[in-house]
């Protein structure tokens, strides 16, 4: 009988970020052999790396014994698999023949016992009793617990993927998409995930499609399958046909095109048909992505994340760290302005040097301002980087999840004592720098009225926002459809915020993920928001929205808006009316 | 391969999980205990019943008959409680 091609597999999930790629996947999961580094053993230290073998499986079998024995009673009867477990931890086919794999080849002890599992989980594949078969994950479980004690159960390394691959992952952590280099990662596909999780919005950063909240792509994709990420549609094809092929090779190539086109668009400025100029600006995470704010027109960075150079290594960054790369994005933007929101971390990035800190509910735990004002001599060393930063050209400071007073006020008063200690030390800063909160806490928005006498500008983080007020986690795909900017609540509090702003003469700026949906630009501006900040690739979009939009119209229509009850009657109002902003869509629909 | 002192009987597995990770582990513990080779053979298939993933592989489901051999008379009591293991359906 001749075996046919594996049928083509089309996967619906979330679209994160937009554009086609094709490629081969490479799984980035405990199971993908590649993430075992191999290296060779000297031949004097065969005996030494036997040893931590054994080491490693006499300690996988002394955990799973002493779970045997503080098993309460009547789990007992289920500790019978784990009994199982020990007998397989020294069952020939993974033990000695991992030594034996050691011995021969002169490799790493991972290496050999990774091997060792790649065969025995080769024969099951082959049993069609589905009961025996699915024992192939008994020895995955086995095999995980030896290799965690083997590497220290060390994270995934992205940065050491050599090949150009598009990466299937269950979900990636902050710290792994950080890793990401451009010229090797095409695309991602994670199980989990939403349109506003963290993977999407690295993604959309650099450019490269992904599709998530897939629920089951680590199963359904193997290694090297070649796959289609189409993450405008936000679908993933595998095994894909001639003909598919061929379809999305034409598509990807009038997507480039179709943002090429864009990027010009990006040039020109965002007046209205009215003459109002609104600042279109571009939020970054790493400070390289400053050129591409430029590239993509913007007026200059409403939102740099510092947290990047925080979880990027073991310890924390020096001051002079800090400066440097504060340096590099405000030289690279010229005189345009720098907007740097200190040290947002845990929640969803948490820091693997603070990892003693269990949280149970990071979103709502010690984080972002939280956490600086409760250890000062991290925050300090950021305040006076961003100090010294600001002499440099205009630099504006944004204090996050901003819930209280009093977190403005004592975070304004370690500002004021970076600024006295630059001030004995002789070194330059700008004692006019503009100091801003993120409005993305529900207190913060009731509270706007108190918090305005106290700083220069708002800058409305959407994200945080809607998760907060709707008590929606975005990274949750079976509520992540109730993530919704429209929802007549959140409406209601950007207008609130923006009217106080506007009352007290203080910015009022937006850098969530809503500010860069063209779609929603004749909302903002109708509300008054005086600014936006997004995606860089989301700027000459945006701008061109503006560029069609006459002000004045705009402030009759949020009337309307606001009088609509549900998200739903406000998305076929704007629909309705501006539709036509987002024709781009269609282009390449 | 065939030796005369070879001893060896057809068995059937009658429990209804067949020989799963449990009942394989019981077989390759008392297998570990003899002093030659242990092995079960399934449609022309021999693997070592010491080795658990090794019995696992051959997918014994229920109903299944596979043969028990032993290399060396003296492991006649390992023989044995295999055999009775199979015929009481690994106890479950």
């Amino acid at each position: 009988m001749e075996k046919g091609r594996p049928p083509e597999i089309v996967l619906t999930g979330v679209a994160g970020s937009s554009g086609i790629c094709i490629g081969k996947a490479y799984l980035v999961d405990k199971e993908g052999v590649d993430l075992v580094e191999k290296y060779a053993i000297d031949r004097k230290h065969l005996l030494a790396e036997v040893r931590r073998f054994q080491n490693a499986v006499k300690a996988a079998r002394d955990e799973l014994l002493s779970i045997i024995e503080s098993a309460p009673e009547d789990l007992r009867r289920y500790t019978n698999i784990l009994e199982t477990h020990i007998t397989m931890l020294q069952d020939k086919a993974l033990y000695d023949r991992t030594i034996e794999t050691i011995q021969k080849e002169c490799v790493n002890a991972e290496w050999a016992f990774k091997k060792s599992v790649i065969e025995v989980k080769a024969m099951f594949q082959d049993i069609t009793d589905a009961y025996l078969r699915q024992r192939a994950e008994d020895v995955v479980h086995v095999s995980d617990n030896v290799m965690r004690n083997l590497t220290g159960a060390k994270s995934v390394k992205i940065r050491d993927i050599e090949k150009r691959v598009i990466l299937v992952a269950k979900d990636l952590s902050p710290a792994e998409t950080s890793q990401i280099k451009l010229d090797r990662i095409k695309g991602f596909v994670t199980d989990r995930g939403g349109k506003s999780s963290h993977t999407s919005i690295i993604a959309r950063a650099l450019e490269i499609p992904a599709v998530l909240a897939l629920a089951n792509a680590t199963r359904t994709i193997q290694n090297d399958d070649l796959i289609i990420v189409d993450g405008t549609a936000g679908i993933v094809i595998i095994h894909p046909s001639e003909q598919t092929l061929e379809e999305y090779k034409a598509r990807s190539e009038a997507y480039r095109r179709y943002r090429n086109f864009i990027k010009k668009a990006g040039k020109l400025e965002a007046k209205t048909t009215d003459g109002i100029l609104i600042p279109v600006m571009g939020n970054i995470e790493l400070h390289g992505e400053a050129e591409g704010v430029k590239i993509y027109g913007g007026d200059g960075i409403g939102l740099y994340r510092t947290e990047f150079q925080y979880l990027s290594r073991t310890d924390f960054p020096t001051e002079q760290d800090l400066y440097e790369n504060y340096k590099e994005v405000v030289s690279t933007m010229g005189p345009l302005p720098v907007t740097i929101r200190t040290l947002d971390i845990n929640g969803d990035k948490a820091i693997a040097y603070n990892g003693n800190m269990v949280e149970t509910n990071p979103a709502l735990g010690l984080r972002a301002i939280r956490y600086c004002l409760k250890n000062p001599e991290v925050f300090s060393a950021q305040l006076r980087a961003i100090l010294r930063a600001s002499a440099l050209g205009p630099v504006r400071i944004l204090f996050p999840m901003i819930s209280c007073l009093d977190e403005v006020i004592e975070a304004k008063k370690l500002l004021n004592q970076a600024k006295r200690s630059l001030e004995k030390q002789g070194i330059p800063y700008d004692p006019n720098m503009r100091i801003g909160a993120m409005i993305e806490v529900p207190s913060a928005v009731a509270i706007a009225d108190i918090l305005a006498d106290h700083l220069d500008f708002f800058s409305i983080g959407t994200n945080d926002l809607i998760q907060y007020s709707l008590a929606i986690d975005r990274g949750n795909r079976d509520v992540a459809h109730l993530y919704n900017p429209l929802h007549p609540a959140i409406l209601r509090m950007i207008k609130h915020t923006a009217d106080v702003a506007i009352d007290k003469g203080i910015g009022i700026y937006m850098c969530g993920e809503m500010a860069g949906e063209s779609l929603y630009a004749p909302i903002l501006l109708g509300m008054g928001v005086g600014e936006l900040s997004m995606n860089p690739t989301a700027i000459p979009l945006v701008k061109s929205a503006i560029r069609s939009l006459g002000f004045g119209q705009t402030n009759d229509f949020i009337r309307e808006v606001l009088r609509k009850d549900r998200a739903d009657a406000v998305a076929a109002l704007v629909e309705e009316r501006y539709g036509d902003l987002v024709e781009d869509k269609a282009y390449f629909k | 391969m065939n030796s005369a002192k070879e001893l060896s009987k057809e068995l059937t597995v009658t429990n209804e999980l067949g020989v799963h990770a449990r009942s394989a582990a019981q077989i390759a513990a008392l297998a570990r205990k003899a002093r030659s080779g242990v092995w079960i053979v399934k449609n022309g298939e021999t693997v070592d019943a010491a080795s658990i993933i090794d019995i696992l592989t051959l997918a014994c489901g229920q109903g299944s008959r596979v043969t028990l051999k032993i290399q060396n008379p003296e492991d006649i009591n390992v023989f044995n409680d295999i055999v009775s293991l199979f015929e009481n359906g690994f106890g479950e």
